[in-house]
């Protein structure tokens, strides 16, 4: 049997040139974010303060809406002709396709996010008056933290009959206290408020505890009928 | 373990889906080196079973010993499944689909996906993705998948489905020929009239149960 690193990196290969050949998840998410992007610019007329304020919570919102469908595609490439069986009757450990599937969302978002927030900076015209190198960690832990856990309900609810309904209906509420964090984290790098550090450290925390709750929970979740 | 030992060992095995019962308390013994037709209308077990076999269905009561194993997980590097659908990428050709494949078996030798390819009939040269190839080109390509890591047992789930004549009997030389190499080949199907002559045994299920076992294709006696 290969080593379960080479299998989490043999499939997340797989994944990103199965996504580069269709480009399911990826369109989706950039025609909905820029959506939101348009939309909320012409809703809103915010001051360059008044901007700072929203914009930490337009962005995330913006961002675990547009993830969960790619989150929701996650699985259903899966389904078609049943290839997830074939994964179950190999050697291979259970693992190594969450951790592939999860880097693979990560890769995902971040390239939506790389795409979109230029556009947010350049629509609110914003410019952050804390350290602005600290956006990037709270990028990465938010991020993380949305993708793992929406690959891992994603992934319990491919067997429901309504499973685009039921992903958001299990994560969203999970993922309050990340989002919360985030929001809170970028509006106090972005007004150069003290605080930011805290909302940091909530972050890296959740993202240990619930990687770690998922990689302990998938194989049950992968071979339930 | 010696030749006549049996490689499946089926003890009583139940399988409910809710409050269907879809095996009924299954008991067999299966040797290695033989090829086994499994028969039945629709509905009769014969796909629960080979998904029971496969682990991918979990019993609901009852004893399956695979090579001496009761978990599959401990032997499923000598089982190979191929199941109605292709379980395969239709956006990947057949060669980038048996190369990942590959790697979650460990199989270190590149040129084994090729060979396998061209074992079933087709070509891995062939740049199509799996999406454009026919049915029967598809089916071909699953028995690959199948066959990669060369296990020891074969559970196919309707392996000739869809699959014209020719090509069907193609396929059928070629398990008869893996068969003769000394694995179990267990082939649950509608059209057994293609493996007379090359299958050991017809098992004959029904209404979750085996209900005998012909050494010809003709249905055992009912019983009295």
């Amino acid at each position: 049997m290969s080593e379960p690193k080479g299998i989490t990196r043999a499939t997340l290969l797989k994944d990103l040139r199965l996504e580069w050949r269709s480009k399911d998840a990826i369109n989706s998410m950039l025609f909905f974010s820029l959506l939101v992007v348009v939309v909320f610019s012409f809703s809103f007329d915010p001051s360059a303060e008044e901007s700072r304020q929203i914009a930490g919570g337009l962005i995330w919102v913006a961002i675990l809406f547009a993830a969960v469908v790619a989150l929701n595609q996650t699985w259903a490439r899966e389904l078609r002709n049943q290839v997830l069986d074939a994964y179950r009757v190999s050697p291979a450990p259970a693992n190594s396709l969450f951790l592939a599937k999860a880097i693979g969302n990560f890769i995902f978002v971040s390239v939506l996010e790389v795409l979109m927030i230029p556009l947010f900076v350049m629509f609110y015209r914003l410019r952050a008056l804390g350290p602005a190198w600290q956006l990037l960690v709270v990028g990465a832990l938010g991020t993380w933290a949305l993708v793992v856990n929406g690959t891992f309900f994603a992934a319990m609810s491919i067997r429901t009959r309504s499973r685009e309904i039921m992903l958001p209906l299990l994560l969203f509420p999970i993922a309050i206290p990340a989002v919360l964090a985030m929001v809170q984290a970028t509006t106090a790098i972005l007004s150069g408020e003290a605080g930011a550090r805290f909302w940091i450290v909530l972050l890296v925390t959740y993202d240990l505890v619930f990687t770690t709750s998922c990689l302990l929970l998938f194989e049950t979740v992968l071979n339930a009928e | 373990m010696t030749e006549t030992a049996p490689v499946i060992s089926v003890t009583n095995l139940i399988k409910q889906f809710g409050r269907f019962a879809a095996l009924r308390g299954v008991s067999a013994d299966f040797a290695g080196g033989k090829l086994y037709a499994i028969l039945g209308d629709n509905g009769a077990g014969k796909t629960t079973l080979l998904r029971t076999l496969a682990g991918l269905n979990q019993p609901s009561s009852g004893q399956i010993s695979i090579l001496g194993a009761g978990k599959f997980h401990d032997v499923c590097q000598q089982v190979g499944y191929m199941a109605h659908p292709s379980l395969l990428y239709d956006e990947m050709s057949g060669m980038e689909n048996l190369a990942y494949f590959s790697q979650l078996y460990g199989i270190a030798d590149g040129s084994r996906c090729a060979e396998i390819i061209r074992a079933v009939g087709l070509d891995p040269e062939l740049s199509r993705p799996v999406g454009q190839y026919s049915q029967g080109m598809r089916q071909r390509m699953s028995l690959a998948r199948a066959l990669l890591h060369d296990p020891k047992i074969l559970l196919l789930d309707e392996p000739f489905s869809n699959v014209d004549v020719h090509s069907a009997g193609d396929m059928v030389r070629l398990l008869g020929r893996t068969r003769d190499q000394g694995k179990a080949i267990f082939v649950v199907t509608h059209q057994a009239a293609l493996l007379e002559g090359t299958a050991d045994e017809f098992v004959w299920m029904e209404a979750g149960k085996i209900i005998g076992r012909t050494r010809s294709f003709k249905p055992p006696e009912p019983v009295a």
